[in-house]
């Protein structure tokens, strides 16, 4: 059973060569393919749309969105989630401003600071999930509220300014190392690691297993607890990775900052196919989603719609996106049954 | 199940009732009130419980529908939005002069279509509702921003923000406690006693079994979150009266305060167990800790730590609760293995 589960996820195109299964693995070109579409057409109305300018900043915003998506998407792999992405955001930006602002770390230390918080608070949740066995929908709710809280209790009212920050650290958010911004770069680092990895390793395979088979995952001898912590633990890791960048994108951060973001994080890993039940998706998908999201909020604003318009908007991906996945999950299932039927 | 295995003895009867979480929502609630009174002699005023059942009772309706959902096993993230929607609404019409007696029954009506969207999307459409409510979530929320903008509305007639923090005349007992309470009776009895109640908790133990047993699995979904819907949107307006202002961006947030007041209440996040009565529980237990954490001026946003925290131990001290004293039935020998099996969480969900 573990096994028909895990080849249907990594090998339905293959096994079965139908189009439309190969459909609906292709999720990241298809969201390539609406993106350029789209882009072409925006750039009729406004012509700054597809300046180099325009394209690195809204790719650098989309990045810090991306790689938290792609901790996101490996929680949600395992049949998971993480609701409290954001609040780890929240609380490492405002560590790492603090720190820096009161020169009780140098930049690289203060980074090096912010990553491993990052890591303790997905650990945190990953020992509340896989040893205090607490489902993680409400143990991520439940680290949200503690976070962030925490994040008030630390900063009260307190903001640090841009001027708190050492000169130069915010420039990484504008830099770029051949004509590509350094966080696109990073985001792409995260994205081809983690996707080798969970292609082409152990653990990778166990991923998914444990997302779509837990029981038969726990018969083959699959640590699935093991698993599930570490997939938290990468998550807050990589939310860490979010929260640093955060603090060079925006400059000014206070108990409040990425407030909301789970919103984002969590619509990205949808609209980037990532089955919501687990067992199946790519990290390069909940990435492109990401992008794909600020893509569009980057274009209505640009076409002069109003950026009240761009909460609908998004509601309205999520919904198209994840109908579209059912549709076609459908269909393929009405296929296969065909086929067996001859 | 319990009829099934009741113990013989009123030792372990004790045990048992004991053991219910209701009982520990209690014992929770008389220790909070107790510190409560002993931070601030103005704790245990008449006031002072007005004030502290008023402002949290938008939260407490929606939980209310909440409840039958997350009992039937799905969720409806978009409560908050739709209350943002209702107030939006709300405030659109009474500014282009629509009266309220008309605006009234359209926010409802509203709410109610957008519980429909919720519900068909979910059970016709077989789409998970975890993403499904999250997509209405960021949708109210932008329709809320779209009809109102950044503008809030706030010349609405005496009568109607009377609603919202005025009192039962000669008591000190908030209109919104009263709404809550008609509405607590209304599902709790609906829940509980009623076979759709029943049918509500079979969806949530098994929707295969159900739908096999003749239950209109469909149907039921649906009414679940046209209720929520309808709920959230007069939560929304209830919202809307006790601020006296109508904005778009009313009820963020609460959602999350929403599924914390169910889950504290006992209600089991995978569905099938839960009940109205804990819920109601629950939201005094939040209500008297926000309070007695205020007199003990802890901010709001600190108490979000406690909130959390509670949260993750309404799940985790069943569960030890649970292992321990099968461990000890275990030592004492006095049950057969099989028996403790059988009722353990071995059994396949």
């Amino acid at each position: 059973m573990a096994e028909s589960g895990v080849t249907a996820t990594v090998g339905a195109a293959r096994t079965r060569g139908q189009w439309l299964s190969m459909v609906a693995r292709q999720r990241e070109l298809s969201l390539v393919a609406i993106m350029v579409v789209l882009g072409g057409l925006v750039s009729i109305g406004a012509p700054q749309f597809l300046t180099p300018s325009n394209l690195s900043q809204v790719a650098s915003l989309a990045s810090i969105i991306a790689i938290a998506a792609v901790g996101q998407a490996l929680v949600v792999i395992t049949r998971n989630i993480d609701l409290s992405v954001e609040a780890m955001m929240g609380l490492v930006a405002y560590c790492v401003a603090i720190v820096l602002e009161r020169h009780a770390l140098d930049a690289p230390a203060a980074i090096a600071f912010g990553l491993g918080l990052g890591l303790v608070l997905g650990m945190i949740n990953g020992v509340i999930v896989t040893l205090l066995r607490v489902p993680a929908i409400v143990a991520t709710l439940g680290t949200l509220s503690i976070f962030r809280g925490v994040d008030y209790l630390i900063a009260g009212s307190h903001q640090v300014p841009l001027a708190g920050l050492p000169p130069g650290f915010t420039d990484a958010a504008r830099d770029s190392i051949l004509g590509i911004p350094i966080f696109v770069l990073v985001a792409l680092v995260v994205v081809v690691i983690g996707s080798v990895v969970l292609r082409s390793t152990r653990f990778g395979r166990q991923v998914y297993a444990v997302g779509s088979n837990p029981e038969a995952a726990a018969i083959l001898g699959i640590p699935s607890r093991l698993i599930v912590f570490t997939a938290f633990s990468l998550c807050g890791l990589l939310s860490g990775v979010a929260g640093v960048l955060w603090v060079m994108q925006f400059g000014t951060i206070n108990g409040t900052s990425a407030t909301g973001v789970v919103l984002s994080v969590v619509a990205a890993v949808v609209v980037g196919g990532v089955a919501i039940f687990g067992g199946s998706g790519s990290l390069a998908g909940a990435a492109i989603g990401a992008l794909f999201l600020g893509f569009i909020a980057n274009a209505l604003i640009l076409v002069g719609l109003s950026q009240f318009w761009l909460q609908a908007i998004y509601g309205v991906v999520i919904l198209v996106a994840v109908s579209a996945d059912a549709l076609i999950l459908r269909r393929i299932a009405r296929a296969t049954a065909e086929r067996r039927a001859r | 199940m319990s009829a099934v295995v009741a113990p013989v003895n009123g030792q372990l009867q004790w045990a048992r009732l004991l053991a219910r979480w209701e009982t520990v929502l209690v014992v929770a609630i008389l220790g909070l009130v107790a510190l409560g009174a002993s931070l601030s002699p103005f704790f245990l005023t008449p006031g002072n419980f007005s004030n502290l059942v008023a402002a949290l009772m938008e939260v407490a309706i929606m939980a209310l529908p909440m409840t039958l959902i997350i009992v039937a096993a799905e969720i409806d993230l978009s409560v908050e939005s739709m209350a943002g929607l209702a107030s939006a609404i709300l405030g659109f019409l009474w500014a282009a002069g629509v009266p309220l007696w008309i605006g009234i029954p359209v926010v409802l009506v509203v709410g109610a279509l957008g519980g429909l969207m919720n519900g068909l999307l979910v059970a016709r459409g077989g789409l998970p509702s975890l993403v499904v409510t999250l997509g209405t979530l960021a949708l109210f929320r932008g329709l809320a921003l779209i009809v109102l903008g950044p503008r809030g509305v706030s010349d609405f007639p005496a009568a109607f923000t009377e609603l919202g923090f005025g009192h039962v005349p000669g008591t000190l007992i908030p209109w919104p406690f009263v709404v809550f309470v008609l509405l607590a009776l209304l599902l709790g009895i609906l829940l509980h006693r009623t076979w759709v109640g029943r049918q509500v908790y079979a969806i949530g133990k098994n929707a295969g079994t159900a739908r096999f047993s003749g239950v209109r699995v469909t149907r039921v979904r649906v009414g679940l979150f046209v209720l929520s819907g309808l709920i959230a949107s007069l939560a929304g307006i209830i919202l809307t009266s006790r601020l006296s202002s109508a904005r778009a961006d009313a009820g963020s947030g609460m959602t999350l305060t929403v599924v914390t007041v169910v889950l504290l209440g006992g209600v089991n996040i995978f569905g099938g167990s839960g009940t109205i009565p804990g819920v109601a529980l629950a939201v005094i237990a939040v209500a008297v800790m926000q309070n007695a954490l205020r007199l003990a001026s802890v901010t709001v946003e600190v108490q979000s730590i406690a909130l959390g925290l509670l949260l993750i131990l309404s799940v985790v001290i069943p569960t030890f609760a649970h292992q321990a004293k099968s461990a000890l039935d275990r030592v004492g020998g006095r049950r057969p293995p099989a028996d403790s099996t059988a009722h353990g969480e071995g059994a396949p969900s």
